[in-house]
Formats: C-alpha cells, structure tokens, sequence
C-alpha cells in the first residue's frame, strides 16, 4: 500500500518551504488523510484509534500525577491520598488514570481477540503481530508498577508475589528477584525502580506504537474477508472515511470510559488498596489487577510437579508460556484462509477460546482451593490446546466456505442481499456474520 | 453480536455448575470457613446513584457519633477540620471545632515542643502518639484509621452480582458493611463454635467469626439535636454515612461532573454518528 507514491501537493508558500526540507506535512497528508482503508473495516477496526488516545491519556494524566506523588515508602499512601483530597480536580485525574489502565486493557484485549478472529497475524503481517505482543507485554510491566505505586496492600503484597515468580528461574532467578527489588523484599528501593519504571516505559510503549503503526502502513490494514486489497475500489480514503468512523467508536469507548471514572470509580480496584502497606499483614486474598486474572489462574493451576520442574518453576513457566503462544501464532496457525468468517469450526473455537480466557479471568479472582483448581487446570490446558492443537490442526483438516474474488464483491454482495434486489443472484455474504 | 451472546451463555453455565460445585461443599454451622458468615445488608443512602448527593444533616450526626465514641480508638489522620466545610459547616464554626482539640506542634523558637489549640488546617489528631500505643492500649490489635475505611472494606459480591453492579452502580460496600457490623452485635454465636478470648462473636466481621473491638454503641449513648431517633442502628447508619464522605469528600462533584459529561459525549456522539452516516451513505460498505 506504500509503494502508492505521494499524491500531496503542497498548496501554499509555507507548505512548499516544508515540503522541500521536511516534507513533515506531506508525511501526515499521506499517512493521515489520503492513506487508502479497505472499504469493508468493521468497527473492530476503530480499536488502533482508541488505543492511541488511551496512550495519550495516560501518559498526560500520568505526568500531572507524576509532579504530586512522592515514590517513598512513608510518604506515597499519603501523597496519593493528597492528590485525591486536595490537589485541584486530583480525584479526577487519579480516577481518569487508574480506570484509564483498566480501559488501555479492555481496548487491547479487544484489539489483539480481533486479530486472532479475522487472522490479522498472517503474512504479511506477522512482524506487525510481534512489534503488537511486545506493546502488550509492555504495557503488562507499566500496569504491574503503576499499581505498585500507591503503596496500599495489594500493591505491596502484589509486588511480592509476582516478582517472587522469579526466584522460580534456576541459577539466576534469586538474581534476578534480588535486581528487581533493589534488595531482598519489597521495600523504597523497589518503590523508587518501579516509580522510575513506570515512568520510562510509557515512552517506550509510544516507541513500538511508532514501529507497529509503520509495519501497518507498509502492509495495510487487513480487513473482515480477510483478502488483499486487490484495486483502488476496494479501499477509501483514511479522510474522511476512517477518520469519521474511528471517531464515533472513540466517543462511544470514551462514555463507557467515563461511565466508570465518574459512577464506579472504584469498582475494579482492590478495597484492600486503600490500607497503607504493611509487611507484616498478610491480606487474606492476594490477587491482582482483572487485566492479569487470567495468567495468575494458569500459574496457580499447575500444582503438581513434572519431572524435574517443580509445580513452582511449573507454573511460572506456563504463565509466561501463555503469553509467549502470542508471539508463535503466525506460525502456530496453518490455515491458508485468514478470516474466521470462513472458518467455521475456528470460528467455534475461537469463541470457544474467549469464553475459556474469561473463565479464566474469573477463576483467578477466586481462592485456589478445592473445586477451583480442577477447573484451572482444565481451563488451561484447553488454552495451550487452542494454539498447540487447534490452530495448527484446524487449518489442515478444515473445509473453508467460498471466498468471495475482491472486498469490492463482497461488499457489493451484501448490499445487494441488504436491499433485498437480487435474493437469486445473491451469494451469502458471511462476512457481515460475527 | 448472536456469537458474543452465545459465549456468554456458555459461560453462564459454566458459571452455574461452579456455584453447583460450591454449595456441596458446605459448611457447617459452628465452623464457618468463608467470611463474613453473614452478607452486609444493603441499605439506602442518599449518595447512592447517579444523582447521589451527601445529607449534610446525617453527616453532621456521623461527625458527633465519631466524636464522641469512634474517635476514643479510631484516628483519622487523613481528614482536615478546614474540609468539614463539606458537611455543611460555617468557617466560624469550623474554627470553633477545631478550637476544641489539642495540637502538639513545635518546636518553638526556643526549640521546645508545645500544646496548642486546633487551627482549621489541622488534621484530626490520633488518640494514640503510635501504632505499638494504640495496639498495646487495644489488646494486641491496633484500632485501624477511619479515613479510608469506607473505601478500604468490602465484602466480595459474587457472580452475578459484580455483573448487575455495573448497572445499578452499586458502589456503597464500604458502607453497607460498617453499618452491618456496627448492628451486627448481640447475637448469640451457634452452639460449638469456639470464640477467641478477648473477642467479639459478630456474623458480619469481614476475617472471622469475632473480632478484637467490643460493641461500641448502644441505645441513646449519643445526644442528636435534630429529633432523630438515638437508636444503635441510626448511629450506625450516621457514622457510616459520615465515613464515606471522610473517604470520599468530592463524590457529588464526581457525580456532577460525570453527568456532565456522559451528556456531552452523547451529544457529541450523536452529531459524530450521523456525519459518519453521511459520509459514507454513498459508498456500500
């Protein structure tokens, strides 16, 4: 889609002057508003847009705070509590900040299930999945140390737990728990490392978000059929077309946002989290942030050993295994059709698959006892299964339904059955369906 | 949107066959293994919804309760005497209460520490210079701060409700709970069941059948002016009335702002909506 040349013309004096020494204006018309957009995108298709404006919240939001909050062990419960109290709209930023993470997360998850439906990861485009994985993977390390930062009992006892899933890793794990922390438990020198952190890998994340929007704008957006842009009718103009519709899906994101910064500000924090830290007061339940639910499921579910692997180094493993199936799945996945709409049996699975990350989500909220812990391990395995069997396996043995020739075909298909003109001509348009 | 709700499905009978699981287990009566044994009850406050606003006079009431009984233990290191402006207080008066309490401040030019009366921008001073004091003073358990708490406790709420919570915007836990543990007293324990020396059998204590705090309030401990009845439940009600706000001092205009606003991206959204329908209303998508 790049190797369309530039249709910019610069049109006044002062664009001209740019033009010829940084063509920074030309860079934005072509990226911006004469970048070609299959015609067909869903509104799945607005969740890069809201990932972007999530960002740029956070980050905004995040230096205000970052200029009242004090990162010392006595000090930050209290720093945060005077940002709520007393900073001028404080409670508001604080509130738009931590339901701002949670919302950077339900987008991504969106995004990245999006992907997995519509086979977003297949050639072309793999490098594009890996430069996505790694923006998630960052945005997990942020997510863990920002909520570390307000210093309540989730945070502290938080930290303790996931950065004691370290000591796991032979020979180098204490070393490596030991640098985490700044010492031998969670103490100011970890407050300090994970304030510095957190700070640093925002600009990292805005990096890789530069790398992953320059993979996309060399291979183009994929689309619901899951076929190449073959002709000029297949695609619009980003402006006004994708401009217009990505706004929409940004204001209706935002209100849900919003519903939940000004009504539930709290709901999907811990209660725990407003009771200073203390070292020596176990919380009854540790668990984390919804966002990490799942993973903290698949690490408790391994509670047997395997062999040499203790159920410990087990379980850490399966949890980092979980994430790293993310990075496999252009290759785990043999299919030569990339969209689930003509996939039905992955498409069963892929749902299948969202129901299981969920439940997972859920039984890593519960204590791991009893009747959940079956549960767990049946839920995990049924996830390794879905990228180490059913994606791999699917597409050999599958019979996927007919393609349509162009995004031109199948758009004008469906409007045809839409109108009701055509019902003989029309052949079913299954890519409306999902 | 037939396949989301088709997973959902899916994952309701899953749900289902968990809380299955779950009931065989048990339990038996005088050995309770989940806490609280008794769910808060869910009461009415006014700061409820999206329309929630404090009532000034029921908070003024939380704030003698707290006086005159809470604040023998309890401290509330977090709340300024200049923010009761929030419970409907003048600057007069405020000055007036804060006028009531010691401070300890210093030192001096002398270099010498000194007692002072309270200025509006004290905080509310601690019934106990430190933690080890107030555990030793609380057989073994230190009293925990009050400005918080409302936000600081909970109990879980379980599937389905957590999912109709969004909808209601049930957001009262904290006080739900205080209320029901400060009424949750004076009941006698089940037959067998061992209670802790130097504790209190109380069902809706969030960690365990008792805890270390004796029932603090009883009919008529606490004189209203306002004709409201002097009854346990209605102090409870008060205070945790009052505590909420302690936690919670710019919750109307959360709410405010909020309503705010969702109005605008609603209008926003739909001016954005129709435009897209027009921009696109010539190109088959």
């Amino acid at each position: 889609m790049s190797e369309g040349h530039s249709t910019y013309t610069p049109k006044t004096g002062i664009e001209r002057w740019f033009d010829a020494r940084m063509p920074l204006p030309r860079l934005i018309y072509d990226s911006f508003v004469a970048y070609p957009v299959p015609r067909n995108l869903n509104y799945m298709w607005t969740f890069g847009g809201i990932l972007s404006i999530m960002l740029t919240a956070q980050i905004l939001t995040g230096i205000v705070l970052a200029m009242h909050y004090t990162s010392d062990t006595n000090l930050a419960f209290d720093s945060v509590e005077k940002i709520m109290r007393d900073v001028n709209s404080g409670w508001l930023l604080r509130y738009l900040h931590s339901n701002g993470a949670s919302f950077f997360f339900v987008a991504v998850y969106i995004h990245i299930f999006r992907g997995l439906f519509y086979g977003s990861y297949k050639a072309p485009r793999e490098l594009l999945w890996i430069l996505g994985c790694i923006i998630y993977l960052l945005m997990m390390a942020t997510g863990f140390m920002g909520y570390v930062l307000p210093w309540g009992q989730m945070s502290f006892w938080g930290a303790t737990v996931i950065t004691g899933f370290f000591s796991a890793i032979p020979l180098v794990g204490n070393w490596i728990q030991e640098l985490l922390l700044g010492g031998f438990a969670v103490d100011n020198p970890t407050l300090n490392r994970f304030f510095a952190l957190h700070y640093l890998l925002p600009f990292m994340i805005a990096g890789v978000v530069v790398l992953h929007i320059w993979a996309l704008h060399v291979v183009g957006q994929s689309n619901p059929t899951g076929i190449e842009v073959k002709s000029k009718t297949d695609t619009v103009a980003f402006t006004p077309y994708a401009t217009i519709k990505d706004a929409f899906g940004m204001i209706v994101f935002l209100f849900i946002f919003a519903y939940f910064v000004f009504y539930l500000p709290n709901y999907l924090g811990h209660p725990d989290n407003y009771t200073v830290a203390n070292p020596l007061k176990t919380p009854a339940h540790i668990v984390p942030e919804w966002y990490f639910l799942p993973f903290y499921a698949i690490l408790r579910a391994i509670t047997f050993n395997i062999g040499p692997i203790n159920s410990k180094l087990g379980g850490v493993l399966c949890m980092f295994g979980a994430i790293a199936m993310l990075f496999l799945v252009p290759w785990l996945d043999t299919s030569k059709v990339r969209s689930a709409v003509y996939r039905p049996w992955y498409k069963l699975f892929f749902w299948l698959f969202v129901a299981d990350a969920i439940l997972l989500g859920w039984l890593g909220s519960q204590p791991a006892e009893g009747s959940y812990v079956f549960m767990a391990q049946m839920a995990t395995l049924f996830y390794f299964a879905f990228f180490l069997v059913v994606m791999p396996v699917l597409g050999l043995i599958e019979t996927p339904r007919r393609l349509p020739n162009s995004i031109t075909e199948a758009v004008l298909e469906k409007k045809n059955k839409g109108a009701g003109g055509h019902p003989a001509g029309a052949v079913s348009a299954p890519e409306t369906k999902g | 949107m037939k396949k989301i709700l088709t997973s959902l499905a899916v994952l309701g009978l899953l749900a289902t066959g968990v809380g299955a699981a779950m009931a065989q287990e048990g339990h038996a009566e005088a050995a309770p293994t989940h806490f609280p044994i008794n769910e808060p009850k869910e009461m009415s406050w006014t700061f409820a919804g999206p329309f929630g606003t404090y009532d000034k006079a029921q908070l003024q009431r939380g704030l003698k309760v707290y006086k005159e009984v809470c604040s023998a233990c309890h401290s509330m290191n977090l709340v300024a005497f200049r923010t009761l402006e929030g419970l409907g207080y003048s600057e007069a008066q405020i000055k007036t209460l804060a006028a009531e309490y010691t401070i300890h401040d210093g030192p001096n030019d002398a270099g010498d520490m000194f007692d002072r009366p309270g200025k509006p921008s004290d905080h509310f001073p601690a019934p106990f210079p430190n933690e080890q004091a107030a555990a030793a003073a609380n057989g073994g358990a230190a009293p925990p701060d009050m400005s918080l708490l409302a936000k600081a406790r909970g109990v879980e709420r379980g599937f389905p409700r957590f999912v109709f919570d969004i909808f209601t915007q049930y957001a009262q836990g904290g006080p739900d709970y205080i209320h029901s543990l400060l009424t949750g007293y004076d009941q006698t324990p089940p037959a067998g069941m061992a209670i802790p020396e130097g504790t209190h059998y109380n069902p809706y204590f969030l960690s365990g059948v008792s805890l270390k705090m004796p029932k603090p309030l009883s009919d008529g401990q606490v004189t209203y002016d306002d004709g409201s009845p002097q009854t346990v439940d209605q102090y409870s009600r008060d205070v945790a009335a009052f505590l909420m706000w302690a936690a919670e001092p710019h919750l109307e205009d959360r709410k405010k702002t909020g309503f705010r606003v969702l109005v605008f991206l609603l209008i926003f959204g739909a001016l954005v909506y129709m435009t897209k329908r027009k921009v696109w209303a010539d190109v088959a998508h």
